[in-house]
């Protein structure tokens, strides 16, 4: 079992196994997205009070998911990359970032279209709202501190104090709506007890959030890869690499 | 229904459209940024591995 953790945790040999699992990845990722956009566009009801704009629910909410996933992935391969010195821990939290910013804007624009229609505000400063947007700038601040730090170890450090320290906000997020109940709507789908939401609206949800789960897996391997390349530019099993484009 | 109607939305296609539109253009975008990025990492590679072996020549040469 510890050996396979040593073998995985090994960038090249993460590299060159991770290449086999991204196109089943992206496949996978296609099949869920096409299926969740008919079930929530085409087959899905309409909402009997909000009519059809609750339909943003379909990309808002995976989005919003995404957003609290991805950064407390972040912060647990941020966690062992301090503690383990585990450099795929680092990569993993590294290209994390990007990805998880792009999925707490899009939270953020897509509620607002939401917002504007059904609130008539495009903001407020909500729990819901305002604790999001700080996550926004976690995102930011890790990205910026990343980038700032030549030495991409030493970055890597002071990144996973930020992202543990940030990790704070997200049960802030989730109880957002219990505590300062203003606006945004309390959850319907991680309530305990049954969700209250019709069968034929939450599948469609389930089948765009599991989709954009996929996707995050796929795009992260993606990132993961050229990063640890960026980082052993110089070490043989990266120079063979280029070799063995030269032969064909 | 007919397409006319799936993109009116009901009258909230101006709502729901921009917010599928964005969210399909994040996804695009940060799937092409490691595409690219993977493409230059090789050609950089690439190059200094073909000065090295020029180098390696000329030093021959002489």
């Amino acid at each position: 079992m510890f050996g396979i953790f040593y073998r995985w945790s090994s960038p090249a040999y993460f590299y060159h196994q991770s290449a086999r699992w991204i196109p089943w990845l992206w496949l996978l990722t296609a099949v869920l997205i096409i299926s969740g956009l008919v079930g929530g566009l085409v087959l899905a009801p309409m909402d009997a009070q909000q009519k059809d704009v609750y339909r943003i629910i379909y990309v808002h909410v995976p989005s919003a998911w995404l957003s609290m996933l991805i950064y407390s992935f972040m912060a647990g391969a941020a966690a062992v990359g301090l503690i383990w010195r585990i450099k795929l821990a680092e990569v993993m939290a590294r290209v994390s970032a990007p990805l998880g910013a792009s999925f707490t804007a899009l939270a953020l624009v897509t509620g607002s279209l939401w917002g504007v229609r059904t609130w008539g505000t495009w903001w407020v400063w909500d729990g819901r709202l305002t604790s999001e947007l700080a996550l926004l700038f976690l995102y930011l601040g890790f990205i910026a501190l990343q980038s700032a730090i030549e030495d991409r170890r030493r970055a890597a450090r002071a990144g996973a104090v930020l992202a543990l320290v940030g990790v704070v906000n997200i049960p802030i997020i989730h109880y957002s709506v219990v505590w300062w109940n203003t606006l945004h709507q309390p959850a319907t789908v991680t309530k305990l007890g049954a969700p209250s939401i019709a069968v034929s609206m939450l599948i469609p949800l389930l089948l765009m959030s599991l989709g954009f789960m996929s996707y995050f897996a796929a795009a992260v391997l993606m990132r993961a890869r050229c990063e640890i390349l960026e980082r052993e530019r110089n070490r043989h099993w990266v120079l063979d690499l280029v070799k063995v484009h030269d032969n064909k | 229904m007919t397409i006319s109607e799936f993109f009116a939305m009901g009258g909230y296609g101006a709502y729901i459209w921009p917010a599928y539109g964005l969210t399909l253009a994040a996804l695009i975008i940060n799937a092409l940024v490691p595409i690219y990025w993977h493409r230059r990492l090789l050609r950089e590679f690439r190059q200094s591995h073909q000065r090295q072996q020029q180098l390696q020549r000329k030093n021959h040469d002489v």
